[in-house]
């Protein structure tokens, strides 16, 4: 099993509540706005702290309730890319790529600096402040900074949501490569169900929870 | 131009002052901290206490250093015992009161500053592998530059004009805390002296003007290459 997650917490008045266990490839995470995706995605990378439950991905445990296993996000080497991106606005393209490839041990690293330039097609924005990229080119910069940082597996927070239509074609295409190049597993927060319809290997629906 | 003594009291209120600045800045950057980010039962009263040099009387101020300080005092007594230390008629018990004085300007300055840092940012330094102290050099810190470098500049001039707090303390001494301000003060009290008071005068004038100007360009450059900070001062 490339993910075994099992989640329950609380935000506000809200409970979110997951389960799941599936294979490599990429883990489609949908459901309506409210059903606690993105918090799902925060406490898979150890940004919330769920109440009970599990987080085992590729065979290590990342979080356990009941053993009270809980790694902190900067051990966990997963590589997300936020819904908002949160590149860093006072570094440059290139600082931005390397603050993750900086600080990974070199046996995790899976892909070097050169070749996800290229892979990503920026070399041209190297130089410049994340500030001045357009939608495409921030979402390339957000994936290939995930990718530099030696991620066991990525999480991606609706990364077509802000997209028109060609440039989501060329990001899918991105994630597609990713999956088959790099054999890292994925969960994917999407609400489209083309999108879904055509990255997703393995499909999980969430309902909004229970308000008390 | 200035008399060899007039240099010296401008030497000695740019020591007082930058010393001044240089001892206040890592007890205000902790404080904005812990007012910035920190949640605990009695925020308001420390916001308020770190306020208070900035609505009290200066002279109140001088007065409950002077009482702390004194040989006797809580902390004179100790300082002279364990370190030898007096801060009596010293140019350090100048550059304190002038820290004290200063210290709600920095707090306010850099709070601001840090306030206005995004913590998703730093989530995201997280993910990618940034340990705590990391995440405050490489995010925090940089980010809140323009508020910490604006911070300084005003304390600095704060600290140039210190008057009230000063010669309550420390008192005037010439060559120990008699700063630009006391001097000028000093020189009010003899007749003929009219043209030494100018000089002074207009050398405050300058320097005051300097930091002012300096704090704003240093915001507006951080501006250009970030995002607002609300830090301005003017």
């Amino acid at each position: 099993m490339s993910f075994d997650i099992a989640l329950s917490l609380t935000r506000g008045r809200r409970r979110i509540e997951t389960a799941f266990a599936t294979g490599g490839g990429i883990t489609a995470l949908c459901g309506p706005s409210g059903a606690g995706k993105s918090s799902a995605l925060a406490a898979i990378a150890g940004l919330l702290r769920p109440d009970d439950g599990h987080v085992a991905v590729a065979g290590a445990m990342l979080f356990d309730a009941a053993s009270g296993i809980d790694l902190p996000p900067e051990t966990r080497a997963c590589g997300m890319v936020f819904q908002d991106l949160r590149l860093f606005p006072h570094l440059s393209v290139e600082a931005n790529l390397r603050y993750g490839e900086r600080r990974a041990p070199p046996v995790r690293r899976i892909v070097d600096f050169a070749e996800t330039v290229r892979f990503l097609d920026i070399a041209a924005l190297l130089g410049r402040r994340p500030g001045t990229l357009s939608g495409g080119e921030a979402q390339r910069v957000g994936i290939g900074r995930a990718l530099l940082s030696g991620p066991r597996f990525l999480l991606l927070d609706e990364p077509l949501a802000a997209l028109d239509v060609a440039l989501r074609e060329e990001i899918m295409t991105v994630i597609e490569r990713i999956r088959d190049e790099f054999a890292l597993p994925m969960i994917l927060v999407s609400h489209s169900p083309d999108e879904v319809a055509r990255l997703a290997d393995h499909v999980v629906l969430m309902e909004p929870g229970s308000v008390g | 131009m200035l008399t060899p003594d007039e240099w010296g009291i401008v030497w000695l209120s740019l020591q007082v002052s930058l010393v001044a600045i240089a001892g206040a800045l890592p007890f205000a950057f902790g404080l904005a901290y812990l007012l910035a980010r920190g949640q605990f039962p009695g925020k308001v009263v420390v916001d308020a206490l770190i306020h208070l040099p900035l609505v009290l009387p200066p002279v109140v101020v001088g007065w409950i250093l002077l009482i702390a300080f004194a040989p006797h005092g809580v902390l004179g007594a100790p300082l002279q015992r364990w370190l030898g230390v007096s801060l009596m008629f010293r140019w350090t018990g100048a550059a304190l009161a002038a820290a004290i004085m200063a210290l709600p300007l920095m707090v306010r300055s850099i709070r601001l500053s840090i306030e206005a840092v995004d913590p998703r940012l730093e989530a995201a330094a997280r993910t990618l592998g940034a340990g705590r102290i990391d995440r405050f050099v490489t995010i925090l810190l940089p980010l809140a530059r323009p508020g910490v470098l604006a911070a300084l500049v005003l304390g600095f001039a704060r600290s140039l004009g210190e008057f009230g707090a000063t010669i309550t303390f420390v008192s005037n001494v010439p060559g120990q805390t008699a700063t630009l301000p006391l001097a000028i003060y000093s020189a009010l009290q003899v007749p003929g002296q009219d043209n030494a008071v100018w000089r002074l005068a207009l050398i405050s004038v300058v320097l005051s003007l300097g930091a002012l100007i300096a704090s704003e360009m240093l915001v507006r450059h951080g501006l250009s290459r970030d995002r607002d900070t609300g830090a301005h001062v003017l």
